[in-house]
């Protein structure tokens, strides 16, 4: 289980206003991409923001670039999950790869309030709010593992040494 | 029940028949990266493996910041030749080609039937050729390059219908802005979108990629249209191999079918801060501005300088309006040259800049400051994109585009017919 605030947000939130272009060549190191979380949205969310936080958005989530560093800046930042009605789906990947859960419930994005305290139950597919609780499909174990490793390149670097040792074995 | 295209196309490469909906491990033909490949070389480095997998199978072409206007940018490039000079990868095309998606295209990467895979989102392109290309994230790209496959989900599918044929300086960009603007920008988040019907065949292939590019636009996966004549003429010339022409099967389930009767579509302008914020031409026309881009992976070939030449002929864009002309490739530089609108561009005052990406992004080439409004071609106005976040982003067509710069303001572009 996992406690934070929520920080609410609107439909469509792109890329572009998660981390502006003209950052994606020159601010490379995730601590500094964090302080550009959601710049151009909300400026005061980067310095705001606690660790164990959640964003809670409308439709669309992510839409726009495939600039991965929209989902890194937010795990930086010290976002535990995404509770949104939809992602937009290279996002929606992205933030599976780079450790960042994301959750698809309508239903608890329309119940929760800017700012009150929300708590996320990842295995068993639980959110609890003021208005009660409300249960999301947990993703599938496939995915669970990439996020369990910290995101894809930790998950296939793992599978690679596993090979590795497997065909020595066998060798 | 027949198949669609993504379905016989991502069921093909994974060996076994396939339905909307499953998820499929597969390895594509190709994989594109730009200037992100940098960023890519560090994620694959993590991996602590010494050689990519297919070196053959990776494209990487220079075009977000061309040439590196800073240091860092510099650094950038430079990481990214090392690269490639060490793996050995032979499709690298250096700051001098153009746009990633026009140069993949032009070289005969961009095939019916193959799979293709791109750290970007505008991957989507390819369709036009009747490829399956879909955009991906940096970590997924250095995952493909050092195990040569991935798992996609595949797709339904959505059917734009269309019938007609476009009026006189109404082109393939307002067709996408109004289908867009009609149905939002995540109509067809994980989808396919088929551009077909009768009318499909009567647009150039500069104009499927116009519409495949912009399918990202309304969230989709994958866009595109089936080969056809004028498909297969081209390849004849510029395929880099051989290619199976896929299309869906005449019983294929789709989600959704959408008819659109391009004939009486009018002018479109997508409006500040989002693409599906979508207004024919007549209900934004006196709209004023202060910087016009003709170029981008959307709308700077050939053609769409070929029309903005036509209307600016002879005479000098509005004064106070600075005016960006940026071919989306050499080649395609090169052809306007020869055809003579370059010249006419720059005798009636626009800026023309070298081919790749400019200031779409928001990096180098004609930042906005806060208070400016830009009118352009390219695919994405989203707030902040192109410099300061109080800035705004109008797009359309050419052809709009150059009749708004005459005029300093947005205007109809039909009555330059």
């Amino acid at each position: 289980m996992s406690k934070g605030k929520a920080w609410k947000y609107g439909d469509d939130v792109n890329t572009d206003v998660i981390f502006p272009g003209k950052y994606t060549y020159s601010v490379l190191d995730p601590e500094e991409m964090a302080k550009h979380a959601l710049e151009d949205l909300d400026p005061e969310f980067a310095q705001k923001v606690e660790p164990g936080d959640v964003i809670v958005a409308g439709r669309n989530f992510g839409c726009g670039s495939s600039r991965e560093q929209a989902a890194t800046c937010l795990k930086y930042a010290g976002v535990r999950a995404v509770v949104a009605k939809s992602f937009a789906r290279i996002f929606f990947r992205n933030a599976i790869n780079q450790g960042l859960p994301v959750i698809q419930c309508s239903e608890a994005v329309d119940n929760i309030e800017d700012g009150e305290d929300i708590f996320v139950d990842f295995s068993k597919g639980r959110i609890e709010t003021a208005k009660g609780h409300f249960d999301f499909v947990p993703l599938p174990q496939s995915i669970l593992l990439i996020l369990e490793a910290g995101g894809l390149i930790p998950y296939i670097k793992k599978k690679i040494e596993k090979e590795k040792t497997h065909g020595a074995n066998n060798a | 029940m027949g198949r669609t295209f993504s379905e016989k196309l991502l069921g093909g490469k994974a060996g076994k028949p396939a339905r909307a909906g499953e998820i499929v491990t597969v390895s594509p033909d190709y994989i594109l990266s730009h200037d992100n490949s940098a960023a890519i070389i560090k994620e694959f480095r993590k991996l602590e493996i010494e050689r990519v997998k297919r070196a053959g199978k990776i494209v990487i072409v220079l075009d977000h910041v061309v040439p590196a206007s800073s240091e860092k940018y510099a650094q950038n490039h430079k990481e990214i030749r090392e690269f490639v000079a060490e793996q050995g990868i032979s499709h690298f095309f250096d700051v001098h080609h153009g746009i990633c998606h026009q140069v993949f295209s032009e070289n005969g990467f961009a095939l019916p039937g193959k799979l293709i895979l791109g750290a970007d989102s505008h991957t989507t392109s390819y369709g036009a050729f009747g490829a399956f290309s879909a955009g991906i994230g940096r970590s997924e790209a250095a995952s493909v390059w050092a195990t040569d496959e991935i798992w996609l989900r595949v797709p339904e599918t959505i059917r734009i219908e269309m019938s007609g044929t476009l009026p006189a300086m109404v082109s393939a960009k307002d067709v996408i802005l109004k289908i867009i603007g009609d149905h939002g920008a995540d109509r067809a988040n994980y989808k396919a979108v088929e551009f077909a019907g009768p009318a499909a065949n009567t647009l150039s292939l500069s104009s499927r990629l116009v519409m495949a590019n912009m399918a990202a636009e309304m969230g989709a996966k994958n866009g595109y249209f089936f080969p056809d004549e004028k498909t297969l003429t081209w390849l004849e010339e510029n395929a880099r191999s051989e290619y199976d022409v896929t299309v869906s099967d005449p019983d294929a389930g789709y989600e959704a079918v959408l008819a659109y009767d391009i004939s009486v579509i009018a002018p479109q302008v997508a409006c500040p801060h989002t693409v599906d914020n979508v207004r024919p031409v007549s209900e934004v026309e006196g709209t004023s501005f202060h910087q016009a881009i003709i170029g981008t992976c959307t709308n700077g070939r050939a053609e769409d300088l070929e029309v903005a030449a036509r209307i600016l002929r002879g005479k000098k864009v509005h004064q106070g309006i600075r005016v960006l002309v940026i071919p989306a490739s050499r080649r395609e530089y090169l052809l306007a040259l020869q055809r003579g609108d370059l010249e006419v561009l720059a005798e009636a005052g626009c800026l023309i800049l070298n081919p790749g990406c400019g200031p779409c992004l928001g990096a180098h080439q004609g930042i906005l400051a806060p208070g400016e409004v830009a009118l352009s071609t390219a695919n994405r106005n989203f707030r902040g994109r192109m410099g300061s976040r109080d800035s705004a982003i109008y797009l359309a067509s050419p052809a709009t585009v150059a009749a708004s710069a005459l005029e300093g303001r947005i205007a109809d572009p039909r009555k330059y017919t």
